[in-house]
């Protein structure tokens, strides 16, 4: 079986174009908010968007995404109010929804019931910041019983044996961590993205997409001529903090994610 | 029962484990193997226990508290003063360890996050030795309840950096001290101060701190004639109750015991009890019993001592609770106290508070035990940093 996130990363290539992956904190300022601007951000050209489950010690995220947490946390987000609002999401929107989180509240969930209920409710794959293929199987042989799609992190460290065993065990995509650090905003791309990407695609045809420190339309652009997609996370989760309350919070981060996509299209 | 834990890829039965980002596990899997180098590296080791004796103070006695014992009337109560070492608490072995480790990584600069400071004190003593730069991260809520350590730290030349996320407390040291390690892996080295975390630092901490069971042992075999009938220890993390145990979980007829932060109380809510109150769980890199909602997020601890006022605990303390050979019990705030005024007064020896609470306990189970009974309590800090928590507790001011 084909799963969505496939089908959505053959038809870019068909078409040479790149997959913009923009990030939200899911609950923050409200899972309502959070519904409103995932139909936005399908609307204005996001290919795949990343759900960011909160949780209270998110130690591989910088303080944007912390605070975005603790904001969604306090407004009362759990997991599964969240899988409530992908499943209300999927009569609004057919774009592959990706779950990033920490293994804790998957593992309080309970792996099966969770791989089972993340599928039923219309989420297409998992992201599990801190669960390196070693510690995956339990929640792999889950995730590949209900058909939901457990996508591996590569990073910057990681050794030519590792990038082989993550990129076997990648469904989805693969994601590249593209530096050494938390999520965040920086300045530059770093100058070895190029050759960790090289590596990479010497072992493996699946998609490839970017993330950490990717937070402009330039950056994303550059992020273009490399892989097949770009995540662009506490840039947008920034705007959503500083818009939260205001009307124009959906148009704003709308029109953020456009200038995103902008240069991922053909021929940009 | 020959302990051989934990496994290659860091599990004890079904705790601990390596669940970090991925840019640490490269890292991880290069200080196992630098560990498991120095292990076998004679001069390494001769260095280490050399430190060990000249500079922390190695042996620690074994005390025989004879009137602390007999005002509770029943079993003899033996101290193994690791509140003699140098900086005041047992992580100094484990530090000491660590950062000639780190020195042999050549990496320059370590990071450490402390509670009540003393890992955080004995890090940065160890810098001042080795002529490394060191950072420490310290919740901001005990930066200000531990004042005196960051004073101590700043003097030694190590900056401390006060953490404002979550609790403000341990837990959210660790998170920020593991975001600094994430970033600067390459050249610093994490000298995690509990036997809890990723791979190996279970096991390496556990390593280092095994020296205080070691001695244990052959004190008492001079002193009883034979192995004590219980151990007790304090335990939040857990490293040193683990060094206390571990030489000691193949002779089955020795008591192992240790002793959570009942905070408030159980009932309450308020304390820091994860293996009576917790469920397992993953935080900070590895598989234990943790306090936490149903769905998974961590919850506050909450205990009067700093250094215990964790929502986990150390991964091998889960698997041998489970396995029934460690039992764990609570003790409040309040007993704390009790234990800290008794020990001080009958006694002249001023505890951490942390250490407190296995005085305590041990206090009540002397009572129910006879005279012929043996309990050695890992006496495993000294309680001058804390004078100013007793008296704002008891409710009167210094000076």
């Amino acid at each position: 079986m084909t799963s969505r996130l496939d089908a959505t990363f053959a038809r870019l290539r068909d078409r040479g174009e790149r997959a913009l992956v923009p990030y939200f904190t899911a609950g923050d300022p409200s899972l309502a908010d959070t519904r409103r601007l995932v139909v936005e951000a399908a609307r204005r050209g996001a290919d795949v968007i990343e759900l960011g489950v909160p949780f209270s010690d998110p130690l591989a995220d910088g303080p944007v995404i912390q605070r975005a947490a603790m904001r969604a946390l306090a407004a009362g987000t759990t997991l599964p109010r969240l899988l409530e609002t992908v499943a209300a999401l999927r009569a609004e929107v057919s774009v592959p929804l990706v779950l990033l989180t920490y293994y804790n509240p998957v593992l309080a969930f309970g792996l099966a019931a969770f791989a089972r209920a993340a599928v039923r409710a219309g989420v297409d794959g998992v992201i599990v910041a801190d669960l390196p293929p070693e510690e995956a199987d339990p929640l792999a042989r889950e995730a590949e019983a209900a058909g939901l799609d457990l996508i591996h992190l590569v990073a910057p460290t990681s050794t030519p044996e590792r990038v082989r065993l993550i990129a076997r065990r990648s469904h989805g995509f693969i994601y590249v961590v593209a530096l050494t650090g938390v999520t965040g905003e920086r300045q530059e791309l770093p100058p070895d993205l190029a050759a960790q990407i090289r590596t990479l695609r010497r072992v493996t045809t699946k998609p490839v997409c970017v993330g950490f420190g990717i937070s402009t339309p330039a950056q994303v652009a550059a992020v273009g001529g490399l892989a097949d997609g770009a995540v662009v996370g506490s840039a947008i989760v920034r705007l959503v903090e500083e818009r939260a309350g205001s009307p124009s919070l959906v148009d704003d981060v709308g029109a953020f994610i456009a200038e995103l996509k902008a240069p991922l299209r053909k021929g940009a | 029962m020959k302990p051989k834990l934990p496994d290659a890829r860091g599990h004890f039965g079904r705790f601990g484990g390596r669940f970090v980002p991925e840019t640490l596990m490269a890292p991880l899997i290069e200080l196992e193997r630098a560990w498991s180098a120095a292990k076998r590296d004679r001069p390494f080791q001769q260095r280490l226990a050399g430190l060990l004796r000249d500079y922390a103070g190695r042996p620690t006695p074994l005390y025989h508290a004879a009137r602390l014992s007999e005002q509770c009337g029943g079993a003899r109560i033996y101290l193994k003063r690791e509140d003699l070492c140098h900086t005041g608490a047992h992580k100094i072995n484990n530090v000491l360890g660590q950062a000639l480790l780190a020195a042999r990584m050549k990496k320059g600069r370590l990071i450490a996050e402390t509670g009540a400071g003393q890992h955080g004190v004995a890090t940065a003593t160890a810098a001042a030795l080795l002529g490394l730069e060191c950072d420490v991260y310290m919740g901001a809520e005990d930066v200000e309840r531990q004042a005196l350590n960051v004073f101590r730290m700043r003097l030694l030349g190590a900056r401390v950096i006060s953490v404002e996320s979550g609790s403000r407390t341990l837990k959210d040291a660790i998170n920020e001290a593991l975001r600094d390690w994430v970033t600067n892996v390459r050249t610093t080295y994490y000298l995690l101060g509990s036997a809890l975390g990723p791979h190996p630092y279970p096991m390496m901490v556990r390593d280092l701190h095994a020296v205080i069971g070691q001695e244990t042992r052959r004190q008492t075999r001079g002193v009883l004639r034979r192995l004590p009938d219980v151990l007790v220890a304090c335990v939040g993390g857990g490293s040193n109750a683990i060094g206390l145990f571990h030489p000691f979980i193949g002779d089955r007829r020795v008591r192992i015991i240790g002793v959570e932060p009942g905070g408030e109380g159980i009932a309450t809510g308020r304390h820091g009890a994860s293996m009576s109150a917790g469920a397992v769980g993953v935080l900070h890199g590895c598989m234990s019993y943790l306090l936490q909602s149903d769905d998974g997020q961590i919850a506050t601890a909450h205990s009067i001592s700093a250094g215990l006022d964790y929502p986990g605990v150390g991964p091998e303390h889960a698997y041998y609770r489970d396995a029934g050979r460690f039992e764990f019990v609570s003790i409040t705030d309040a007993e704390a106290l009790e234990g800290f005024e008794a020990l001080t007064r009958l006694e002249g020896i001023m505890p951490a508070l942390e250490s407190a609470h296995a005085v305590a306990y041990a206090m009540r189970l002397a009572k129910t035990l006879p005279r012929s009974k043996a309990i050695v309590v890992g006496l495993s800090g000294r309680g001058d940093k804390d004078v100013h928590v007793v008296a704002k507790a008891l409710g009167k001011a210094i000076g």
